[in-house]
């Protein structure tokens, strides 16, 4: 499926697009930001049992405990999703481990009210158990949403993390380096995944790129450059090593 | 080595690349800011300015590049930066509660008579069903009840002495919050979801105090519910109403498609929603201390009941916070 975006139009005039997060990245989320949740109510049963089992507490306290218990789990039910969102404008930790955030659909940071009425409609999107319409209307909709989004005015959307650190990189790279812009990319991109790659696989790309780029390295001499002097000519292109 | 393709990107790309790193550095830093003084406002949009024409010109030059995107990502998330809103401080309390509740409330002031008298009318149903057919109290209590009541006991009898009144008020108000809210989010259902939740309710009370007028003890039903039912079921109707227009903004749209009918009436109804659910914290209080505990009297209750109600209206009509006194002269 082609990856689908939300247009916003800029305040310059200059259109922007904002990747749309799809039904897995929203399951995702909320499965991470369920776990959390059951994890702190586990956590709450946990302290209020073993606190009935210490010496000592008078039964009052052990009434107050409960009640502390109970109303927290309650709160966290009710008020974990609002919050946090609130809090960390339009993310959860859920979402944040997703990679997505939620936004208008004019591409800014949501209001609170928009925020509470995006939530209260977990009432009829997590019907009739398991967010079935949610997710059925995430499957049908234009921009991937739930009924409360519907209502709210608010679309879930791919954060880009490292949107202006790749801004600095590429402008840093290209003051030190003579390589054409895509060229850059290119070693920029093999150099990043260089510690996830297969040994043969990272050093048959790098020589290929090597043999385009700088065709002062030989990379089909015997016996055949190393992965680690291959590196080092490719960073050397990019101006950030000592080459060889 | 290989040459740009086209000099002129070559050349605009040469000239502008030192600038990225100082804005890539304020459009990272920008959405992260918590307190913005005036310059550093003006800095993220002259940064934005900056970025968006770059953007535009990198398109035009490079189309689909590498380039283009990192500039649109940097735009993009001081776009959001930008669009943040401000903090929700006093000043935005008190227009919430001053105008935006009120005008809220007036927005649905005729549907809620309708609401109103089909809880009224569902209310009559359930009582006619249950003392025609008595034995249908089965659908809309338990067996628990049925036996206390057929034995004169109220379920609302032992609640006091069984739950503490703190739990108690906490397990109604979440209750009662998932209902009232529960009958504005199904009005998204073009209204039906709003219409059987108004009715169910109607049906359910009026087959209860029928059940236990059969056994004498309406009475002290009603006595249960005097303190906090005026507050509780209004709230339910003005929810109700609310939903309702939710529905109304699907089936006949004012504006040019239903999904923004529906975003405009969505944010119009809010603070009413809000004010619901405040309301119903205050209730839910009155019920879990003052509704089951016997040693409040009926005029007590009575006063706190019609207090209660005369403070919701206040609060609904704005006079519980009077608007500013104008500073214009009369001509």
């Amino acid at each position: 499926m082609a990856e689908e975006e939300l247009r916003v139009r800029g305040l310059t005039g200059v259109d922007m697009s904002l990747r749309i997060a799809g039904p897995g990245t929203r399951s995702l989320a909320f499965l991470i930001d369920w776990q959390i949740r059951l994890l702190v109510a586990l956590a709450l049963i946990l302290v209020a049992a073993v606190s009935q089992l210490l010496p000592g507490i008078p039964r009052g306290s052990m009434r107050v405990i409960w009640i502390i218990a109970d109303v927290l789990a309650l709160v966290i039910y009710f008020l974990y999703h609002p919050v946090l969102e609130l809090l960390m404008r339009g993310r959860t930790p859920g979402k944040r481990k997703a990679g997505a955030r939620i936004v208008t659909i004019e591409g800014a940071t949501p209001t609170v009210g928009s925020l509470l009425l995006r939530n209260l409609f977990r009432l009829i999107d997590g019907l009739p158990g398991f967010y079935m319409v949610g997710l059925a209307c995430c499957l049908f909709t234009d921009n991937r949403v739930r009924l409360g989004d519907m209502a709210a005015g608010t679309v879930l959307v791919l954060e880009e993390a490292d949107a202006s650190k790749s801004l600095a990189r590429l402008s840093e790279a290209m003051q030190r380096s003579a390589l054409p812009l895509e060229a850059l990319r290119l070693v920029q991109d093999l150099l990043d995944r260089w510690p996830e790659l297969e040994e043969e696989q990272r050093t048959r790309l790098a020589r290929g790129l090597l043999a385009k780029l700088d065709p002062q390295v030989n990379v089909r001499s015997e016996p055949a450059p190393s992965g680690d002097v291959l590196r080092a000519h490719l960073e050397a292109l990019l101006g950030t090593g000592s080459g060889s | 080595m290989a040459p740009d393709r086209d000099p002129d990107a070559a050349v605009w790309i040469r000239a502008r690349a030192p600038q990225w790193q100082a804005l890539a550095a304020e459009a990272a830093a920008a959405p992260r800011r918590n307190i913005a003084t005036i310059n550093d406002a003006l800095g993220t949009l002259r940064t934005y300015r900056i970025l968006a024409r770059h953007l535009a010109s990198a398109r035009g030059l490079l189309p689909g590049s590498y380039l283009a995107a990192a500039l649109q990502n940097a735009c993009a998330a001081l776009h959001v930066a930008i669009g943040r809103p401000p903090r929700f401080g006093r000043a935005r309390l008190l227009t919430l509660f001053r105008d935006e509740i009120p005008a809220a409330a007036a927005s649905v002031r005729s549907i809620v008579l309708w609401i109103v008298g089909l809880l009224v009318a569902s209310t009559l149903a359930g009582w006619w069903l249950i003392s025609t057919y008595p034995a249908l109290v089965s659908l809309i209590a338990s067996d628990r009840m049925i036996d206390g009541v057929e034995h004169g006991r109220l379920w609302t009898d032992q609640i006091f002495s069984v739950v503490p009144p703190e739990l108690l008020s906490a397990r109604i108000f979440s209750n009662n919050v998932v209902v009232t809210l529960g009958a504005f989010c199904s009005g998204i259902l073009f209204g039906l979801g709003t219409f059987y939740m108004i009715s169910f309710n109607g049906l359910m009370l009026g087959g209860l105090l029928a059940f236990t007028h059969q056994h004498g003890l309406a009475h002290g039903l009603v006595r249960f519910i005097l303190a906090h039912g005026p507050v509780e079921l209004s709230v339910i109707c003005l929810a109700g109403a609310a939903g309702t227009a939710l529905g109304e903004s699907l089936i006949r749209p004012q504006l040019d498609t239903r999904a923004e009918s529906l975003r405009r009436r969505a944010a119009e109804l809010g603070p009413l929603l809000l004010a619901c659910a405040l309301l119903l914290l205050g209730s839910g209080l009155i019920e879990g201390f003052i509704s089951p505990n016997p040693r409040f009297s009926i005029p007590l209750r009575l006063i706190v009941g019609l207090g209660y109600w005369t403070l919701m209206l206040l609060l609904l009509s704005g006079r519980l916070i009077p608007q500013p006194k104008s500073n214009s002269v009369p001509l």
